[in-house]
This record gives C-alpha cells, sequence and structure tokens, in this order.
C-alpha cells in the first residue's frame, strides 16, 4: 500500500480519469460527425463502463478504518485485496477462499482462521463460545475437508466474570464434542478495562481434504444449480432483536450449528459440487456475489424459492433490510451441477440441518458477474454486494 | 405475510400491466414523475419496470430528503459535531453523504461524536444519559419525518430537558414540485404524489398541480402494485382528457391530512424565506426554522455555524438527476468515480437516490413483459 493509492475520496484526479473515460466513449465513430446514439445503446455503453470501473483493481479510498470495512461487504473486500492480499500475495492465499487448501507429505490440509466480536455475548440459540467453534468448522467444511483441530485465543477485558468465561468455555467445549474437533491449543490475553468490550475469540482449525473433491467458487459453470440448506438470516436478526434496542420481539434463534455432518452428507452424494460457502456476514447475497465474479458467469435467483421464516421475514420488512444480506451460522450455500440438483437437496434434506434445503436459482451465462433476482412481485433486479453496514459486530 | 404479500401479487402486476399497455396510444410517449424517493427505491427493488410499456418514462423526483441538502448544511452540521460538548445524533442514511472534508462516518472513525439513531426520540435518552454535554439531532426530512421533530421537541420541552437541540433541515415538498413545473427543461404528462407526505399534509395541496398546470396527480402507496395501479389511473385520466388529484393510497392518507401532526409542526417551526435545495437551487419557503419561542432548542441559535455556501463537486450532476432532466446513468461520473462505496454526489447515497436505486438494482439489460412489450401495436 502506497501513500498515493490512499486517496481522499474526492481525489480530482482520480475523478479526471473517469470524465477523460466518459469522453472517449461518447466520441462519434463517424467522421462527418456526431450521431446521435440510439438511447438503449448509450445506456449499454454506460454499463459497459461500469463494469470495467468494477473490475479495476480495488484501492482504500478512506484514511481510517471504518465499520463498513468489517461488514463482510465492498468494502471488507476493498480493504482485503488492496491491504492484505496485496502485502501477503502468494498462490496460497491467491483464491480467497474460506480456508487455504495445503499439500503437505503427500496428503491435502485444509486450514482456516476466524475471530468472534458478537454483541451480546449470550443470544437466544447459542453464546459466542458455539459460534467460535462452529464458524470454524464450518470454513473448514466447506472447503471439502474434514475438520480436526481447533486452537483458541481470548482477549479478555479487565473485570469480565469469570462465570460468564466458564460457561462460553463449557458452550465450546460442547460445540467441539457435537463437530467431533478437539481443541489443542490455545491463548490467553488480558487488556484493561474499556480497551476491549468483554471476551473476543479467535479460533484456527485444520482439516484433512480425504475425499477427492475440489471446491472452489471459481469452477461454477452456467447450467449448473445454486441450493441453500435452509431459511436465511435467522442469526443476524436474532442479534439485532436480542440487543434490545429496536422494541422488536420476535420468536426467534440463530441458527449456529456445525456443518461438517451435513456437509458430508452432500459430498457423498454428489460428488461433483463445485463450490460451497457458509453464508456468515454479508449473507447470501455476498456469496451470490463471489459466485459470479470468481467464475465470471452470471447468476439468476428466484426470490419465491429462497426460504426465510416468516418471523425473520417480518423484522426485515419492519426495519427495511433485505434478508438476501443477513448473517447466518449454520447454512451453506452450495453451486452443484445442474443434473445433480435433486440428488444434492435429497442429500441435504436427509440430514436435521438441511430439512429445508431448496434449489434458489442458476448460474447463466449471460451478464457476467451480475447477480439478478426475479422478484416475487415478477420483475428483475440486481443483488450487489453491500454497501456500508446495517449491524456491526454479528459474529 | 399479510398486507406486504397482497400488495406483491405477480398475477395482478400482469393484469394491470396489460390495461395500462391498452391505454397507451400508439406513437405517445408517457413521462410520469415519481416524486417521492421511496417509490424510485420500490420501483427498482421489484423491477417494476418490467411491466411497463417502452412509451411510460418514469422519471425520478426530488423527494429524497438526503438528497436535496446541499452540501453547506453537512459542512455545518459537521462543525457542530466537532465541538467537544457535542454529541450529534443522526439518521443512518445521513452517516455516509460526503460533505466538504468527507461524511459523518469519516469523522466518526477520526473520533467525533456522532451516534446513529433510529427515532429523534433516542437522542432524548441520550441527553437524559450525557447531562453534562449537549446533544443535536440532525433533523431531515419533508412533512414526513417534521411531525417526529416536532413531537421530540415537544417532549423535551415538557421535561425540561435542556442539553437538547435540533439542526433543522426540514424541507416542504410543495415549493420543490412547483420549481419542478415551472423548469423549462423537463415535460411531464402526470405526478405519482408522495404518499407518506401525503399522510400528513392531505391530498388537497396538489390540486395547483391539475387545476393550474393541466397535470393529473395520483398520490400512491409504496408497495409494487400501489404504484403500478398509479400508473393506469393517471394513464386512464390522461384518456379520459382529465387532470385531477386522486388517492390511491387511501388506505393510509385522509383527504385532508392529518391535524395533530399539522399542529405540532405549527408550533414548533416556521417557515424559512428561502433555503437552498441541491440542484434545484434557492426556493423561497421551502424549509422549516425552529420557532422563536423554542430558540433554546434551535442549535443553530445556540451554536454558531459557519452557513457558508459549498458548491458541488464539479462532476456531480447531482441537480440535473434531482429535477428528473437526467437519467442516472447519463450523469458523466455514475458508476466509474461515483458510486455507493465512494459517492461523489448525494443521489448515490440514500437508498431512496435515484442513482443508488439504478446502480444497486437496475444496473442490466431487462426483458418486459409480454403485456408490455405489446403496447401500442394495433
Amino acid at each position: 500500500m502506497t501513500a498515493d493509492q490512499v486517496g481522499h475520496q474526492a481525489d480530482p484526479g482520480w475523478i479526471a480519469d473517469a470524465l477523460r473515460e466518459h469522453d472517449h466513449a461518447q466520441r462519434p465513430e463517424s467522421p462527418e460527425g456526431r450521431t446521435r446514439l440510439p438511447v438503449t445503446d448509450r445506456e449499454q455503453q454506460v454499463l459497459d463502463r461500469i463494469d470495467r470501473a468494477r473490475r479495476r483493481r480495488p484501492r482504500v479510498r478512506e484514511e481510517r478504518v471504518t465499520m463498513s470495512h468489517g461488514a463482510g461487504g465492498k468494502a471488507t473486500q476493498t480493504l482485503i485485496e488492496a491491504v492484505f492480499l496485496e502485502t501477503f500475495r502468494n498462490p496460497l492465499l491467491e483464491p480467497l477462499e474460506d480456508a487455504a487448501e495445503l499439500r503437505i507429505l503427500g496428503g491435502r490440509l485444509a486450514l482456516t482462521t476466524d475471530s468472534y466480536v458478537v454483541s451480546p455475548l449470550f443470544f437466544p440459540g447459542g453464546d459466542i463460545g458455539d459460534l467460535a467453534v462452529n464458524g470454524t468448522v464450518n470454513d473448514l467444511s466447506v472447503s471439502g475437508a474434514t475438520p480436526l483441530y481447533l486452537t483458541a485465543g481470548f482477549i479478555l477485558e479487565e473485570g469480565f466474570p469469570v462465570a460468564q468465561l466458564t460457561q462460553v468455555a463449557e458452550s465450546m467445549r460442547k460445540a467441539a464434542d457435537a463437530a467431533g474437533v478437539c481443541i489443542v491449543t490455545g491463548d490467553t490475553k488480558v487488556v484493561q478495562r474499556g480497551k476491549a468490550d468483554g471476551c473476543y475469540i479467535n479460533t484456527a482449525g485444520v482439516g484433512v481434504i480425504a475425499r477427492d473433491v475440489t471446491v472452489g467458487v471459481a469452477r461454477a459453470q452456467p447450467g449448473d444449480a445454486i441450493i441453500v440448506s435452509g431459511p436465511i438470516g435467522d442469526h443476524g436478526i436474532t442479534i439485532m432483536l436480542a440487543r434490545g434496542e429496536l422494541d422488536i420481539e420476535a420468536d426467534v434463534c440463530s441458527d449456529t450449528a456445525p456443518l461438517n455432518g451435513l456437509i458430508a452428507g452432500l459430498l457423498g452424494a454428489v460428488p461433483g459440487v463445485r463450490a460451497m460457502r457458509d453464508a456468515t456476514r454479508g449473507g447470501v447475497a455476498t456469496i451470490l456475489n463471489e459466485i459470479a465474479r470468481a467464475a465470471d458467469v452470471g447468476v439468476l435467483v428466484s426470490e419465491d424459492d429462497i426460504p426465510v421464516r416468516p418471523e425473520v421475514r417480518g423484522a426485515c420488512e419492519l426495519l427495511g433490510i433485505d434478508p438476501m444480506y443477513v448473517a447466518c451460522e449454520g447454512r451453506i450455500v452450495a453451486v452443484v451441477p445442474g443434473d445433480s440438483a435433486d440428488a444434492a437437496v435429497r442429500a441435504l434434506r436427509d440430514h436435521p440441518l438441511g430439512a429445508d434445503a431448496a434449489v434458489i436459482g442458476h448460474v447463466v451465462a449471460d451478464q457476467p458477474g451480475i447477480v439478478r433476482l426475479r422478484t416475487a412481485f415478477g420483475g428483475t433486479r440486481i443483488v450487489d454486494l453491500l454497501v456500508g453496514d446495517p449491524l456491526p459486530r454479528i459474529c | 405475510m399479510r398486507f406486504v404479500d397482497e400488495f406483491r401479487d405477480a398475477d395482478k402486476a400482469h393484469a394491470l400491466a396489460a390495461k395500462i399497455a391498452a391505454l397507451c396510444s400508439p406513437g405517445r410517449e408517457y413521462k410520469f414523475m415519481e416524486v417521492c424517493g421511496g417509490h424510485t427505491h420500490t420501483i427498482y427493488k421489484h423491477g417494476l419496470e418490467d411491466y411497463l410499456p417502452e412509451a411510460i418514462t418514469l422519471v425520478h423526483g426530488p423527494g429524497c430528503p438526503v438528497c436535496v441538502i446541499p452540501m453547506g448544511r453537512i459542512d455545518d452540521a459537521m462543525h457542530l459535531a466537532s465541538r467537544p460538548d457535542v454529541i450529534m445524533t443522526s439518521f443512518g442514511d445521513m452517516m455516509r453523504v460526503p460533505g466538504s472534508n468527507g461524511s459523518f462516518f469519516d469523522a466518526k472513525a477520526a473520533g467525533t461524536d456522532i451516534r446513529m439513531v433510529y427515532s429523534p426520540l433516542d437522542s432524548l435518552k441520550i441527553a437524559r444519559q450525557n447531562p453534562d454535554r449537549h446533544v443535536v439531532f440532525m433533523a431531515i426530512g419533508f412533512e414526513t419525518t417534521a411531525p417526529s421533530t416536532a413531537m421530540t421537541m415537544l417532549r423535551a420541552h415538557a421535561e425540561g430537558l435542556s442539553n437538547f437541540s435540533v439542526f433543522c433541515n426540514h424541507v416542504t415538498i410543495i415549493p420543490a414540485i412547483k420549481a419542478i413545473l415551472d423548469s423549462p427543461d423537463l415535460r411531464l404528462d402526470g405526478f405519482i404524489g408522495p404518499g407518506h407526505v401525503s399522510t400528513v399534509i392531505g391530498c388537497r395541496p396538489y390540486e395547483f398541480i391539475a387545476r393550474d398546470y393541466g397535470k393529473p396527480v395520483v398520490v400512491a402507496g409504496f408497495e409494487p402494485l400501489d404504484i403500478l395501479q398509479s400508473i393506469y389511473m393517471l394513464m386512464l385520466q390522461l384518456s379520459q382528457g382529465r387532470s385531477e388529484v386522486e388517492n390511491q393510497y387511501s388506505r393510509v392518507v385522509p383527504w385532508n391530512g392529518n391535524l395533530v401532526a399539522l399542529k405540532a409542526i405549527a408550533e414548533t417551526m416556521e417557515l424559512r424565506p428561502y433555503f437552498e435545495w441541491r440542484g434545484l437551487g434557492f426556493i423561497s419557503h421551502s424549509a422549516l426554522r425552529v420557532r422563536e419561542k423554542y430558540a433554546e432548542m434551535d442549535a443553530e441559535r445556540l451554536f454558531s455555524v459557519p452557513g457558508v455556501r459549498v458548491a458541488d463537486p464539479k462532476a456531480c450532476q447531482c441537480g440535473e438527476v434531482l429535477k428528473g432532466v437526467l437519467k442516472p446513468w447519463e450523469c458523466k461520473v455514475f458508476g466509474t468515480a461515483c458510486t455507493p462505496e465512494t459517492p461523489i454526489g448525494t443521489c448515490m447515497v440514500s437508498p431512496e437516490g435515484a442513482c443508488a436505486a439504478y446502480y444497486n438494482y437496475g444496473r442490466m439489460n431487462r426483458d418486459r413483459v409480454p403485456e408490455a412489450a405489446r403496447a401500442g401495436r394495433p
């Protein structure tokens, strides 16, 4: 990251570039003079120009980190690519998958890490402890690995009740048992009161990729089906309501769960699975955009087919947010070849955590890089990456 | 879900699309302005244009409260917020609006105490919890949100709360519509009237549009079928040679408005002689300020603000977009230098802004439903 890359957002040089490109596109092709293009062609030119702008190397324009950088949307992606990928660049990191795939002594390992800062620490359906174990188990599982060992790092604020810490540790043990993994090493740090908010947890995990599977969002192809393993948005809405700031009550609880069993069932039934992601921060919409971008394909999903609990939909309507962007902690989005869609849905539904699995759409060849939604109303719109952060500290 | 799904029924939408298409005269173009940004958002979010014939164009109007606030006022707010004794509270959609020196979010990241609230009443809670500091609520919006600011002031007054004030940027919709009608740039065939503003002011204030300018007005609700039905009602008026004010949103909008809300506004606020609108310039009697009686709750009287007029960035064409003269994609920096994550102008910031709605939802090739594609053909 060099200084000139961290320009102010009203950087005149950069605006001048855009204007130059605009003028270039407007230049008449015929030597006789300016021929006015039909409206639709002019709009298409603009769409093409935007497409080029979106494919440019991302730059962080802010001078300081804002909450948007942690929201899992466009700003997060830009920060990761412009700062971390740029600095650490290597072939293992480059795919930016949920876990890195390592080849050691002829075997394949998956390695991942994740930090947890959820507020409140305890919420209906779980707490920061089981979230920290399940999240890392799921990141390994969607990479096609069997999760084996976890590490746990704690950053504790002076004054944090030991009884709560014990409760969190107990949740972690239970979650690890349920997922069949061991927490084998860890670290503890304490900071002064006010320098952290109670308890933050980091977990890392390793797993083995035993099966002959290679998954990755870049492998999606036109004709593939896109599946979610259950109703979306439960975790995010639960956290939002648990904070008690909105005076909305609803009978929802977090979907936090280890997905290794569910995924093993899917991979057993459909060996050709192309990609899996767990839909955490940024929700299902973010995953669909990652697919469209990484594989340079179009994605077309149908609002009517996306499972959302009525309580979650109701809360989203009241708050003016889109459930497509609300975090889940126990749901995967899977891409499978179109002719395996039924088998994949059956395999997911055979597991209790996948009882409401459904095909929500398909990978298409036209309008690559763009996710389109057929709305319940019968219209069509884009589903873009999220800008801004409706809800910080969701996990 | 009840009260939502019935207003998003695709079968009814197809039926309406056929009726609208049948009213299109061959060779005639129709331009309707949806005044309210909430409508713009619904139109794009549900892909409503798929149901409209090519001959019907929806022009996005100035009714986006965040969009019309000029940059000078943002700088004034930032000036207030930067005082160490002040806690600034604001609605979330104001947070990313760029001022001359960055947005509220940038200021917050740099340590300024700016807090997001869902209701102006939350500001009072913050004021009670911080008696040694002064809470300034950044009040924005049309007649829709002015009553809640007014009620908050009345509550603070009743409680005797002395550390709360309002930085008042409330604007009124009628002068803006009149400015657009008087502008030579644009020929419109009718208006989709702002539903939520009308819950407060009622439908009577629009009568001059139908009477003096001969343009039909249909006050519309915010679900996609509401808007589609309003377009049908406009087309019906045009085909019958009528220009009237009609109320499609009668389930919420009383013809005479909400007298309690109007009274609360009148008690606490008065019209400013003039106010600057982004893009539309200075419009006389188009905004509200705090009445003398409540001077102790008027941030502009309590603290000095620079009050400097700041020109928009040169590349920004928000003004033309707000007037409906330019479609969002016709702006020179749309989608390249100006995007939702790095906005230059306000129309790209607010979810109700035309540019943000088009960029987030409409930036693609669309197919019309068969009913709409057949319009204007014998």
